[in-house]
């Protein structure tokens, strides 16, 4: 149930909402309320959002850099940051084409079952990550319906790449498509038409019209589908076994590690994480300020147009 | 080329948006769809366009069956109502898209596309514009450029949904002058949309006029304005007022009230709905309100005495009583004749026709007085 | 002649959609029946049995109860910090904006560990919290303060555009008509937002229902103390009792049907009622 965040709103909307507000006497609080809400407000942000953070890095270095160093190049870490980057190099692409297509026949296409279908997508979202792991084991576990099958031809799917890779798909399914589903319904289809009408095929349509409008959202999708693919916890914790070098990704590793008290090399493998945390934030941030200026919201084309 | 449509139908869901609709679009002419919203105008520019199928009928495309033709290979120009400007392209990319999209055979050379995209752009007096994006432009040069675009490809039709309709009423107005200019020069086939009865008249050659899915009428701008078929082309065409009466002998009677009416066309007693446009009434003092005279009772409720003609506006009066029958009317005259009658507001007049235009009441039979 | 009735001038249609519809299947539908599937194998007494057991029974009263506080703070927070970040301008705001969505980025465990290391008894706000009797880890509290952090986001992201997008048309004629600032915002300002501010608190509660990640560390887990629902069903599945655990995923799957589906009228309201005034779409 993550991503209520959606590319359709813009900075550029954020930055003068303040000074519209204001402006005036009628829209502006007292200055004591003001400095109140911002106190408030403020304080509860640096106590649930922002010492945490800093507490990951500070306990990272508490014992100092070579530590940090060592904690980061054992093998053990440098094998669950190659699975890591395996399974979401996996997850990402399917689940991008997915969302491309998914949104493609759902904002282009007027069909019955339309809405239905948008929850059903949406589903992921809802189920707890570790019922998402569950699923899979129920399925390929050594008890699960292809259990048997699968240990007769030497296939190993839980507790093994596979089953993580799989859980991660699950988790991460819906990022793309519902980036894309409300952005291609507001683009609507007639520049799709018009590409058409001027003898351009299917696929050129899709090339050169649908593909450019679209790319900020894609991207934007795929940022939080990657955020989430890497860090995934509870799903992949119930399919990996945990086999140390084998199975463990960077996240389940933060745990081991933690359960053995090494602290501080849990939290220099946590701070790598809470790196690529702040890197998908800051590509975020950076993909809201080019997506608000570069297409102008509807909006902004009416005004032009009057 | 030409353009027929036979027998066209088309329903979305429940919804009948073109019943059984045949019209000829001859060569070189412009042609205006006229009609209210939802009258199936935009579907059958669509469907000409092969951006819609019909449920049945045919569109002939110089004489030959479109129906198996992609919208692709159709050759046609066609202007959204909203433009559908590719909104990540520069205005020189918008109109060199046609073009640039032809298999690799059939493509012109860059050297040759620019030529054509300046020489497009000098057409549509925009040739200052290539660089920019559709998010810089005022409503009307988008207007143009896609305009500019739909030409790029060679279209043997151009068709045109709403194209003014998005634009304020100065540009409106330039704009349909320029577009007639256009016309003359290229000469191509073009049909186009709208819900505007001066738009239709003053720029199209001929006009179509449509409502609920169906053609009420066909002809040129005169005719249809001077000789409208149905009660409803009359009433889109411009401002009327209505009397429902009853014939009977050379007179309608209206409630208590007579008007004269000479055609012989229908039978005693039939109901009728009698039309007279504002400058087809003229007004007569009536203060005592005499009953049987000739002509309609009202009152007036205001004049608008600012322009070349003058406005007044009139509440029915029922009856011997003088009771406001709830009927409103409107009538021009010229300054002069308002002087000669000294009208005030709150006077009691009758309305005189000098001309009406006759419809059995539910039928479109109609006759002119 | 007829036409077909599926006619479509744009392309891959049946190609996207069917796409759409196996991926959808193979991947999220099939493997969920599976769910439901597994627990038909036991009677109903069997299941009742296992998803009313005390310790099961005590894991809900955790998960709901400490979700439903947890989503409440956020409303409260979380509409706070909106308000602030639309209607104030201070140094650092775009930092904090865009920090704002850390919960949805930073993966659980790190967050679980992180705030382990605040509340710990030892730790950076819990050797302070201990002396006063305040007990945060290992302790339902603990609980709360993890599923505070991931849900916080929801609300915010919901309201603020709602916030954005508001009219000082309408407090302008509300403080022409003579009301107080409290007034307008009471019976102008928060009806506008309730349908966000809802959603906000039904996102949440449905995020933190399912938690997994940044709960377990700080929770401790104790037995009828800390123990979370979706814990209870990897303890489960840690003592091969597959049956168990799918009959408790069940029970959670069901509520967070219920939940998706009043989130997504809610949203339907959202968007209906947001709509007044400012013609976003075309």
């Amino acid at each position: 149930m993550a991503a209520a965040t959606t590319l359709a709103w813009t900075g550029a909307a954020r930055a003068d909402a303040a000074t519209r507000f204001e402006a005036q006497a009628a829209t502006r609080e007292a200055p004591w309320v003001k400095w109140l809400i911002l106190g408030i407000s403020l304080a509860f942000f640096a106590v649930f959002l922002l010492l945490p953070l800093v507490a990951v890095f500070v306990e990272a270095l508490r014992k100092g850099w070579e530590t940090y160093w060592s904690a980061l190049a054992h093998d053990d870490a440098l094998s669950a940051i190659g699975l890591t980057l395996t399974a979401a190099a996996i997850a990402v692409p399917l689940n991008l084409v997915f969302g491309v297509a998914a949104a493609w026949a759902i904002a282009k296409f007027e069909f019955r079952g339309k809405h239905f279908l948008i929850t059903l997508i949406d589903l992921p979202f809802s189920v707890s990550p570790v019922i998402a792991g569950l699923i899979y084991v129920l399925i390929f576990g050594a008890q699960g319906w292809l259990g048997p099958w699968l240990a007769e031809h030497d296939i190993r799917i839980i507790f093994a790449v596979p089953g993580i890779v799989l859980a991660t798909v699950f988790v991460t399914f819906p990022f793309v498509a519902r980036e894309l589903i409300p952005l291609m319904q507001a683009q609507g289809r007639e520049e799709e038409e018009a590409a058409l009408v001027l003898g351009a095929s299917g696929w050129q349509t899709f090339r050169h019209v649908t593909l450019p409008n679209i790319k900020w959202g894609l991207l934007y999708g795929v940022i939080l589908c990657n955020a989430r693919a890497m860090g995934e916890f509870g799903a992949v914790s119930v399919v990996s076994g945990h086999i140390r070098g084998q199975t463990n990704t960077l996240p389940l590793h933060v745990e081991i590690l933690y359960n053995e008290y090494q602290f501080a090399a849990a939290f220099a493998v946590a701070s790598l994480l809470a790196l690529l945390a702040l890197v998908t934030l800051t590509v975020k941030t950076w993909v809201e300020h080019r997506a608000g200026s570069g297409t102008p919201s509807s909006k902004a084309q009416q005004d032009a147009a009057s | 080329m030409s353009i027929q449509v036979r027998n066209i139908r088309k329903a979305f869901g429940d919804f009948v948006a073109l019943d059984d609709v045949s019209l000829d679009f001859p060569t070189g002419e412009l042609v205006a769809l006229l009609g209210p919203s939802g009258c199936g105008k935009t579907t059958l520019l669509r469907i000409i366009a092969g951006l819609e199928q019909a449920d049945a009928g045919q569109v002939l495309l110089d004489g030959e069956d479109a129906s198996g033709t992609h919208v692709r290979e159709r050759q046609v120009g066609f202007v959204f109502q909203h433009y559908a400007l590719f909104r990540h392209m520069s205005v020189f990319d918008n109109v060199a898209f046609g073009m640039r999209m032809k298999p690799r055979g059939e493509r012109p050379s860059e050297r040759q596309i620019r030529d054509k995209v300046h020489e497009l752009l000098a057409l549509v007096q925009l040739d200052w514009l290539a660089d920019r994006f559709p998010t810089q432009l005022s409503g009307g040069q988008r207007q143009r450029i896609a305009l500019a675009r739909a030409l790029a490809v060679e279209p043997r039709v151009l068709l045109l949904d709403e194209p003014f309709g998005a634009l304020d009423a100065k540009v409106r107005k330039e704009l349909r002058r320029w577009l007639r200019k256009l016309h003359d020069e290229l000469h191509i086939t073009s049909i186009f949309v709208t819900h505007d009865q001066e738009e239709a008249l003053e720029v199209a050659d001929r006009v179509v006029l449509m409502d609920h899915g169906h053609v009420e009428q066909t002809g040129t701008p005169e005719e249809v304005y001077r000789h409208p078929a149905t009660p409803f082309v009359y009433g889109f065409l411009g401002a009327v007022n209505f009397f429902h009466g009853r014939v009977d002998g050379s007179a309608l009677r209206v409630g208590d009230d007579v008007l004269p009416h000479a055609s012989q066309e229908f039978d005693a007693g039939a109901e009728v709905i009698a039309f007279a446009r504002p400058h087809e009434l003229d007004l007569v003092p009536d203060e005592q309100g005499d009953a049987g005279e000739i002509g309609v009772g009202a009152r007036i409720a205001r004049i608008l005495a600012f322009g070349v003609t003058a406005r007044i506006e009139l509440d029915g009066l029922n009856g011997l009583g003088g009771k406001s029958s709830g009927q409103h009317f409107e009538v021009e005259l010229t300054q002069q004749r308002v002087a000669e009658l000294n009208l005030a507001e709150g006077q009691r007049v009758r309305l005189l026709p000098s001309r009406l235009k006759v419809f059995e009441r539910n039928g479109t039979t109609g006759a002119s007085a | 002649m007829s036409a077909s009735r599926t006619f479509r001038v744009l392309p891959g249609f049946r190609l996207t959609l069917g796409y759409t519809l196996a991926y959808l299947s193979l991947i999220v539908l099939l493997p969920l029946g599976a769910v439901f599937l597994k627990t038909a194998t036991l009677s109903l007494a069997e299941f009742w049995t296992v998803v009313s057991a005390p310790r099961v029974v005590a894991t809900y009263k955790l998960s709901f109860g400490m979700s439903l506080a947890a989503a409440a703070i956020n409303a409260v927070f979380g509409l706070m910090l909106a308000w602030a970040l639309v209607r104030y301008a201070f140094p650092g705001k775009h930092l904090i904006d865009a920090l704002i969505d850390l919960p949805f980025a930073l993966p659980t465990a790190v967050a679980g560990i992180a705030l382990t290391a605040l509340y710990a008894k030892n730790g950076w706000l819990g050797q302070y919290l201990e002396p006063q009797g305040i007990q945060v880890a290992f302790r339902p509290l603990g609980v709360l303060i993890a599923l505070v952090f991931i849900g916080l986001p929801f609300v915010v992201r919901t309201v603020q555009p709602i916030l954005e997008d508001l009219d000082t048309e309408l407090e302008e004629a509300a403080a022409s008509l003579g009301a107080h600032r409290w007034q307008t915002f009471r019976h102008v300002i928060l009806p506008v937002l309730l349908p966000a501010l809802l959603t906000g608190f039904a996102l949440a509660f449905a995020r933190a229902v399912g938690e997994y990640g940044s709960v377990i560390f700080i929770a401790g887990n104790i037995p009828m103390v800390s123990e979370i629902t979706p814990l209870m069903i990897i303890t489960k599945l840690e003592q091969y009792d597959y049956t168990g655990a799918t009959a408790i995923a069940v029970v959670m799957l069901v509520v967070s049907f219920a939940l998706l589906l009043l989130i997504n009228s809610l949203q339907a309201w959202t968007a209906s009622s947001g709509k007044t005034g400012t013609g976003r779409d075309r």
